[in-house]
């Protein structure tokens, strides 16, 4: 294919990477990324991976903007407010970069319809706040065979981990099943430093761009943490667990399910 | 006894500490939303109470941490 001049001029600075080059660049402008929320994780990545020209993005959620989303959410403005956020997004994106390929879900992630979603794409970003979710996007990306990048905030912290199933360890090796719904806080209920949503949702944007163009080594089998208050890093070494039960030896999870009753089952 | 805690020498002034105690001890407000390493190797939930710790070991505290958007859950936060 001949690049136009103003593909080169656009992603030059790509381009001039060694590591990345015309070759990466081409690679980028190929591959299908799906972001799983349109939040505080999900919104610095849509932004990133549009910038980076990432060719064809699919973004999922079901909520509408609200004030309270502002202070972290980076892709919406306030006079979005009321609007779909995958809308939002949607144009934000288009406006950075208007020859992508953005496809919007403006629905709930359930057993029912996950592995349709994620069908077709290379890389999977999970933006969720809900362990159920990230349970269910692990296990159908491992049955998929999808990587994935897990991201997770609250206060002054944030974890990522990138999964490569087959290869890596999942996050099910890490965290056998969904913590108890009760001793659970959310960044709604606990509170969340805006911030902090962008160092982990461009960490988890620069897995997607590392995995697409093969350069670098990805954050699989480790858990990266941070805490910003004391500005500390933290890697932790994972190993795949033989008796994960869904990408171990003997796998008791083979097919997928809703930890609990779900928004999904309660529209039926 | 001298054991490192996500990276951190601790010394524990009892004898004989197991992974339950030891959360105890660190004042983790939710046991339930911690994964627990020990020498690289992930202890079962349901042995929190039998694993004792032994010299020089390496435990690592890992916590379940959501965040990011709600508006995509199969269940409502």
């Amino acid at each position: 294919m001949e690049l136009s001049d103003s593909y080169l001029e656009r992603y030059s600075r790509h381009i001039l990477l060694h590591d990345v080059g015309v070759e990466g660049q081409e690679k980028l402008s190929a591959a299908k990324v799906l972001i799983l929320g349109a939040g505080g994780l999900g919104a610095p990545v849509a932004l990133y991976l549009a910038a980076a020209g990432v060719g064809t993005i699919g973004i999922l959620d079901h909520d509408l903007v609200e004030l309270s989303n502002l202070q972290r959410q980076v892709v919406h403005f306030t006079r979005d407010i009321g609007a779909p956020k995958v809308d939002s997004a949607r144009q934000k994106m288009l406006a950075i970069n208007p020859e992508l390929i953005v496809k919007t879900y403006q629905d709930y992630l359930c057993a029912a319809n996950i592995r349709e979603v994620i069908d077709g794409y290379d890389f999977v970003v999970d933006g969720v706040d809900n362990f159920p979710t990230k349970f269910l996007i692990n296990d159908a990306c491992v049955m998929a065979g999808i990587p994935f990048s897990h991201g997770g905030i609250l206060r002054f912290d944030g974890q990522t981990m990138t999964v490569v199933p087959g290869r890596s360890a999942c996050y099910r090796c890490v965290f056998r099943t969904p913590p108890p719904s009760d001793a659970v806080p959310t960044c709604s209920q606990a509170g969340v430093l805006g911030a902090i949503a962008g160092m982990l949702g461009t960490i988890q944007a620069t897995e997607v761009l590392k995995y697409i163009t093969g350069v670098g080594d990805l954050l699989t089998d480790t858990l990266l943490s941070f805490n910003a208050k004391a500005m500390t890093f933290r890697r932790v070494a994972i190993k795949r667990q033989p008796a994960c039960p869904v990408c171990g030896e003997r796998p008791t999870i083979t097919k997928l399910v809703d930890a609990e009753q779900s928004v999904c089952d309660l529209k039926r | 006894m001298n054991i490192r805690v996500n990276g951190e020498t601790q010394v524990l002034a009892e004898g004989s500490v197991t992974v339950a105690r030891l959360l105890d001890i660190q004042q983790v407000e939710s046991p339930d939303m911690v994964s627990v390493q020990r020498n690289g190797d992930f202890v079962e939930r349901d042995n929190f109470g039998s694993t004792l710790l032994a010299e020089n070991d390496e435990i690592e505290f890992l916590y379940f941490m959501g965040g990011g958007a709600c508006g995509c859950l199969g269940v409502r936060c």
